[in-house]
């Protein structure tokens, strides 16, 4: 697979080290009244989906970007790569 | 017919050829107490053990595709049960146990040989890991061999003892290891539960759940919709895709496994061995094909193929533990769809759906609980109770906080 | 008579003779043969056995397809078995042997299987063998493993050389046929960045085969000059001997190129490139392979595709037979009686399937239009043939023509399937191909030449374009688009012998017969029952006619009945040309610490650590056991002063205004307390609430912090890490970076340590344990102005340090600190010391962190902070996790101090069973401690805490030792700590 990083251009899949679905950037509030049961659920469980998944990417062997990666789970297909860092995000996470 | 040498000499002398279908091909029923979804090593073991041990009736087996046609037939074809924790290493020497009078038992030769399983290791700290593995399979019943350097020289003198990267200190071996001839396994097991009655149904899809008042009574399929009393999901790597139809998350994610096998060889590698430093496994089938295998692509997928960086690493470290395989030649490699589970241990139990059951998330591994899995699956469905050595795989052991994880990995599918 | 097979012409060099042998006998051929085209030269018929009946096996086909002619080639350690002898090239003292006989090629004892046949049907295995039980491991399956397989590894380590290389370009042409040199032409002279891949060493494909004309001149002349013009383009690259295996993911193909197979030796050189093709537009334009026709005894050597037949007649000037036959359901078929009659070669008869007037009339050849061949006369050769209403015909060759199959395979290798092609009664690529590729030519299903090189030209022009270039106007290329009309046929009922289909592996139609009958029917459960199609041609020649036996027998279509997975490799690729360069002790990279060196000269032994390589101890000549030397090394650091190299530890970076913050969140301790000059111990979670890792933080300036990992997992946290600023808490205003192989660390310990280091530090510098207490740190500068980092921690329990230089100073710093440490008696540890002195301490490491404890396991909860938001906090929560029963680290004595203890021993109360449910756990680590003289382990247990001064046993079956344990507190030396802050 190639990942077309936004910084670097095209990039082959071997660089990079997969973590997983990219739900994993929106941690659950600590304080939360429910935050077990939300922390399991963020930790845990995953749509695992047949289709488009959004997903992260560590570029271990460059640059050490994180990035979200939009990909077909059937076909392999790739229809977007974006820098973690640059997804927005709810408010709780700049605190 | 029965299966005997006998009965080969008769059809062959007297030029007849009478074998009868290994299973049949039934329409389906409008209702079935229970049906299990999926047609694969341990779908039809669940058909099967639920009528032979829990004397159930009315059983059907739903397969989207054909029989067998998932992982059990696209796996390395190895079975052992060399695990650690006490969660695990029960269950897997229940499995050993009933694969070792599987022919009797089916009266099918898989070809179970119990060659012996070697895991190799190159360092003290490995070698006291194995030692804990070792103990704890020993006190499971099981059982294991420590062997220093000169004990893996003499059952492996081929490996790479003067070159290596990663030297070799010694290996764990568990004799009773070894192959099955997977394919067999599935037919053995549907002609099994053919001849008990059990509709073993191919090409029936099933494309959802009838979910009346939180209890799932019936299947809607590709060929219409069945009640049942009862829902037996067992469908591996596609888990994700058919849990979700009755609205279930799992803590499960679909991966690929890559398998390789290469061309026919004159026999030379005696037993199944694991070279941990560099992912990889290895055993000479019956055809003298090698067989082996590594990691998994890393990547969630339902595309069952890999890519060329996982097959590259497996050949490397193949060749780098026995230098001997280089000049013979991969003949084809496949992926297996995986349901790689969050903590590398599978599930066997009831969902909060009544009803409605689920078995899998067996990771890479599947193949050698075959056996234990339907034993157990069957077990829970006749009595509504775990089976004691699989009553830790449930599905809220996340949320207790309590994990079965063999390698210490943590909530990352892609580590186990 | 030498080559009596061979004729006229031809594109071999016939003033390069070559010698070669075939079972130890000699023979001749010319420069430009293959194995196969030579030993059909000399008129060598039978060349192999099959797989299960042993069957006497002639060669079958001209190229990869080949099911019988399977060779081993070379000698020693450069054997190389299942070799095609009809795609090795001839080279000067070539040596071929046959393989898979017991006994000589001639007269093989395992020819009794080919009796037995009745016995050894499709599946018999799974019928039988059952009884007795225990003689299916001692007896039964030995013998069928013996018999089983094809040809020997030599069991020595492979002696070549293999490189891997990644290609980029706009188009990759695979195949150089017709098709392919007429896209890689309009690509080429569009400027396009072409490759163009042909796992023959001669381009053309066919073209070579073949008697076309293309413009006039002939086809195989019209391949080398196009070749010739395309190897000018500075933009073209031609890969001959090149086969591209595989279709990936996003336009990535794996190829191979055999670059020293053709020659007697390598000669230093690599004998195959694996090759890693980026491309942006692919056209595949692989050809077609020609399918037999299914009658009894089929598999007779001189039966042979007719299109392979009319290859070795134009191509390489052989004939394989003198009185030739020849079995056709086409067109095709009767131009190997064209070209065969044209070289004057004697075509006995032409048996055509099809109930219609022949095509051409001869008068010296029978034709015999709706018929078909009942059997074959002739064991190890044939030598007639039998036809309907008792006719015989004697020959030499049977030329079958069972119409073509488009080369469909890397158009599938996504898992798209193939359609089915009336017209040409095949199957082609389907409608989902990978993404950027297109077909052209045969493999398209386009068999006439003349339409080929337009598609060819078409796909060439389309990619270009595709590819932002300007297209040049495509040539004229005028040939003949030749007749292939084609009436399906695909096996003789009327006889019940045994016909094959998958050569090798021996499946014949009474196989898929039998597989029907035991209700085996999808094509998948037929292919895995009869193992049709599993050989090392992968049913290249077999598929499409099992696919049709198997359409007739369920009643419904070829389409309907579908194909198998079309599977990566192409044509089988050696396993060492996949491993490339890593091999042996290149397999994985190798790390040096900075005293490497040093330590080398000392005659350390080294021990992995990750790919690190750590001094394990150091030996005196006068020691004979490593454990005289370790002892040395931990009761002179304790009486003195000690050294060890810890570079490999996990050093990151940590700088920012948020840093602290950023720290507070991925570390369990509250950190807010921590003071710039002042380390701390710290505890990484992972999210999950179990320990991922512990090092230390040290705060060097307000903002600057270094952090460190253990050495195994460097590169989980500094991931971890950048996930966490990343992906959590992208807003933080911090920096990481990894300073693990720039700064150069060692441990200094024991009582003497701070006089040591007084002799290296600057004089200006003030490392009194007033100014430089317990905990401290600070960067500094030693040996007169060579800036260091100096950390007054310790593993080991003793005073001690860890001074960080710049790792190029690493070399001159441990001799620097050997030398001023002489007055001292200073002494080198390495790996196990310091693991029994960390022992002794009830330090854990990597036994007891191993990712399945928590902080309270460790007996480390009270170091988690309460109040804070970190990762795993709100997941170390969970009851299971919080058990009274739980495990604790806790340290164990044996009984008898004169016993050993073992570390993976299982604990169990003295009065309970050892069986699963009474498992309590396990020793983490143990050491003969020298300080105590005697066994020290740690271990986990549950409820330790409570159980101090308690018996249990210490059981290791594996190693068949029990001991009897108490359970002591895990710090066996200075319980306060007081040493540390001397």
């Amino acid at each position: 697979m190639i990942i077309n990083h936004p910084l670097l251009g095209p990039r082959d899949a071997s660089e990079f080290i997969y973590l997983g679905d990219a739900s994993l950037i929106d941690r659950p509030d600590w304080n939360s009244e429910n935050a077990a049961q939300q922390f399991y659920e963020y930790l845990y469980l995953r749509d695992n989906p047949a289709g488009t998944i959004r997903e992260l990417w560590f570029h271990e062997y460059g640059d050490r970007s994180w990035l979200v990666v939009t990909r077909n789970t059937l076909t392999h297909e790739i229809v977007n790569v974006e820098l973690a860092r640059d997804i927005d995000r709810e408010e709780k996470h700049s605190r | 017919m029965k299966y005997s040498g006998w009965n080969i000499l008769k059809q062959a002398l007297t030029g007849k050829k009478e074998w009868a279908p290994v299973w049949h091909k039934p329409e389906p029923k409008s209702h079935y107490e229970t049906i299990v979804i999926g047609g694969g090593g341990h779908g039809l073991a669940t058909a099967y053990y639920l009528t032979t041990e829990y004397g159930m009736k009315n059983i059907a087996v739903l397969e989207k595709s054909h029989l067998g046609s998932g992982n059990v037939g696209r796996n390395t074809t190895i079975i052992r049960s060399n695990y650690l924790l006490p969660g695990n290493e029960p269950f897997y020497e229940l499995s050993m146990k009933l694969w070792e009078n599987l022919e009797q038992t089916l009266n099918y030769n898989a070809m179970v040989s119990q060659r012996g399983v070697v895991n190799l290791f190159h360092s003290d700290a490995q070698r006291d890991s194995f030692v804990r593995r070792g103990n704890a399979m020993c006190i499971a019943g099981a059982d294991a061999v420590l062997l220093d350097e000169r004990g893996i020289r003499n059952l492996c003198p081929f490996l790479d003892y003067e070159n290596s990267r990663f030297p070799i200190k010694g290996g764990l071996l568990q004799p009773r290891g070894g192959t099955v001839r997977h394919d067999a396994v599935a037919w053995g097991y549907a002609r099994g539960s053919d001849s008990l009655g059990v509709d073993i149904i191919e090409n029936c899809e099933v494309t959802g759940f009838i979910i009346k008042e939180g209890r799932c009574v019936g299947v809607e399929t590709a060929r219409g919709n069945i009640s049942a009393n009862k829902i037996a999901v067992c469908v591996a790597g596609s888990s994700g895709r058919l849990m979700g139809k009755a609205g279930i998350r799992l803590p499960i994610e679909s991966h690929v496994l890559q398998a390789f096998v290469s061309e026919g060889l004159k026999p030379i590698l005696p037993n199944v061995i694991t070279f941990g430093a560099g992912h990889f496994y290895i055993s000479q089938s019956d055809k003298g094909g090698l067989v082996f295998g590594g990691d998994i692509d890393g990547y969630n997928t339902y595309a069952q193929r890999g890519n060329l960086p996982i097959v590259e690493d497996v050949c490397a470290a193949g060749v780098a533990i026995m230098p001997m395989i280089g000049r013979s030649r991969l003949l084809r490699m496949w992926g297996g769809l995986v349901d790689m589970s969050m903590d590398g241990s599978p599930f066997i139990d009831k969902t909060r759906i009544e009803g409605l059951y689920f078995n899998g998330g067996w990771c890479y591994g599947g193949f050698k609980a075959t056996p234990a899995s339907g034993f157990c699956y069957a077990h829970l469905l006749a009595k509504d109770e775990p089976h004691p050595v699989a009553a830790e795989f449930r599905l809220d052991r996340f949320k207790r906080g309590h994990m079965i994880d063999e390698k210490g990995a943590g909530a990352q599918p892609n580590l186990h | 008579m030498k080559q009596k097979n061979r004729t006229s012409g031809g594109l071999i060099e016939r003033n390069k003779p070559l010698v070669f042998h075939f079972n130890n006998l000699r023979y001749e051929g010319f420069l430009g043969d293959t194995v196969a085209s030579a030993l059909i030269a000399n008129n060598q018929r039978l060349v192999a056995r099959s797989f299960k009946y042993h069957r006497p096996r002639g060669i079958f086909s001209a190229g990869p397809e080949e099911p019988n002619a399977l060779v081993q080639l070379r000698l020693g350690a450069h054997l190389e078995p299942n070799t095609r002898a009809t795609v090795t090239e001839l080279f000067d003292g070539l040596i071929a042997k046959s393989q898979n006989h017991l006994g000589s090629l001639e007269f093989d004892f395992l020819e009794i299987n080919n009796l037995l046949s009745p016995l050894l049907s499709a599946g018999f295995y799974y019928k039988t063998f059952m009884w007795p039980k225990s003689f299916w491991e001692k007896i039964y399956e030995p013998i069928i493993r013996a018999s089983a397989g094809l040809g020997c590894l030599s069991n020595e380590p492979d002696p070549d050389i293999y490189d891997k290389g990644f290609l980029h370009c706009d188009v990759l042409v695979i195949g150089g046929g017709p098709a392919g040199l007429a896209a890689a032409l309009i690509a080429g002279r569009s400027g396009v960045r072409t490759i163009l891949a042909d796992e023959d060493f001669l381009i053309g494909g066919r073209l070579n085969a073949e008697t076309f004309t293309i413009n006039g001149m002939k086809g195989s002349d019209w391949a080398v000059q196009t070749a010739a013009e395309l190897e000018h383009l500075p933009n073209v690259r031609l890969l001959t001997r090149t086969t591209v295996y595989g279709a990936f993911d996003h336009g990535v193909y794996g190829a191979v190129e055999r670059c020293t197979d053709h020659l007697a030796s390598s000669n230093g050189r690599p004998r195959q490139v694996l090759w890693r093709i980026y491309s942006k537009r692919t056209i595949v334009s692989t050809g077609a392979t020609e399918r037999p026709i299914a009658f009894s005894n089929n598999d007779r050597p001189g039966i042979m595709l007719a299109g392979s037949v009319r290859t070795y007649l134009n191509r390489w000037a052989v004939t394989p037979g003198k009185r030739v036959a020849i079995f056709t359901n086409n067109d095709d078929g009767w131009r190997t009686a064209n070209d065969l009659r044209g070289k004057d070669i004697n075509v006995i008869a032409v048996i055509d399937t099809r109930d219609k007037p022949p095509p051409f009339k001869y008068s010296d050849t029978k034709v015999f239009m709706g018929s078909h061949i009942l059997d074959v006369i002739g064991h190890k050769g044939v030598t007639a043939l039998k036809l309907p209403h008792g006719k015989s015909i004697e020959a030499d060759c049977i030329a079958v023509a069972g119409g073509w199959n488009p080369n469909v395979h890397l158009t599938c290798h996504h898992r798209g399937r193939p359609t089915w092609c009336k017209d040409i009664s095949a199957f082609i690529p389907g409608e989902e191909l990978p993404t950027g590729m297109t077909v052209a030519g045969a493999a398209n299903g386009t068999l006439a030449l003349s339409a080929a090189l337009k598609q060819g030209s078409d796909a060439g022009s389309t990619a270009a374009r595709d590819t932002g270039h300007n297209v040049v106007a495509q040539e004229v290329l005028n040939a003949e688009d030749e007749p292939s009309e084609i009436s399906p046929f695909w096996h003789v009922e009327e006889n019940k012998k045994r016909a094959w289909i998958d050569m090798q592996n021996d499946v014949t139609v009474q196989d898929i017969e039998m597989a029907y009958m035991e209700g085996f029917r999808s094509v998948e459960h037929v292919k895995r029952y009869t193992t049709l199609s599993m050989a090392t041609d992968q049913g290249k020649t077999a598929n499409t006619v099992a696919v049709a036996v198997l359409a007739e027998l369920t009643g419904k279509t070829i389409p309907q009945t579908g194909v198998t997975i079309y599977r990566p490799p192409y044509t089988p690729v050696s396993i060492s040309a996949l491993a490339g360069r890593q091999r042996g002790n290149q397999f994985r990279p190798t790390q040096l610490c900075p005293s490497h060196t040093w330590a080398t000269e000392q005659n350390a032994v080294f021990v992995e650590a990750g790919l690190w390589k750590r001094a394990q101890f150091f030996p005196k000549k006068e020691e004979n056991h490593w454990r005289q030397s370790v002892n040395r090394e931990v009761l002179q650091t304790r009486k003195s002063v000690g050294v060890c190299d810890v570079t490999t530890l996990g050093k990151f970076d940590v700088q920012g205004t948020d840093a602290l913050k950023f720290l507070n969140y991925i570390y369990a301790n509250d950190l807010t307390t921590l003071a710039v000059g002042k380390v701390r111990y710290g505890l990484m979670l992972r999210e999950d609430g179990l320990i991922m890792d512990d090092g230390t933080i040290a705060r060097l300036a307000k903002n600057h912090y270094i952090t460190t990992s253990t050495t195994a997992n460097a590169a989980q946290v500094l991931r971890h890490m950048e996930f966490c600023h990343q992906c959590l808490w992208p807003n933080l205003n911090v920096h990481i970076i990894s300073v693990t192989e720039q700064w150069g660390q060692f441990a200094i310990s024991g009582p003497n340590s701070r006089h040591l280091l007084q002799k290296i530090v600057d004089r200006e510098i003030d490392i009194s344990n007033h100014s430089f207490p317990y905990m401290a740190c600070s960067e500094i500068t030693i040996c007169n102005g060579i800036p260091a980092r100096l950390f007054r921690i310790s593993f080991s329990g003793e005073l001690g340090y860890e001074i960080a230089i710049p790792a190029r100073y690493g070399d001159a710093l441990i001799r620097r600190l050997m030398s001023a440490g002489e007055e001292f008696d200073i002494v080198p540890y390495g790996t196990e010391a310091l693991s029994i002195m960390r022992i002794e301490k009830g330090h854990p490491a990597g036994a007891e962190l191993n990712g399945q404890t928590t902080a309270r396991d460790l007996g480390m909860q009270r170091l988690v902070a309460k109040n804070k938001d970190f990762i795993g906090n709100i997941l170390s929560k969970r009851p299971e996790l919080n058990r009274k029963d739980g495990l604790a680290l806790v340290g164990f004595i044996p009984i008898d101090r004169r016993d050993k203890l073992s570390a993976g021993a299982h604990f169990f109360s003295l009065n309970k069973d050892i069986i699963t449910n009474n498992d309590e756990g396990w020793m983490t680590s143990v050491a003969i401690s020298p300080n105590l003289g005697h066994s020290i382990g740690l271990g986990l247990i549950k409820r330790g805490n409570d159980r101090i001064g308690e018996t249990v046993k210490a059981a290791n079956l594996l190693q068949k030792q029990y001991v009897k344990v108490e359970i002591v507190t895990p710090y066996f030396i200075d319980p306060e700590g007081e040493r540390l802050r001397a």
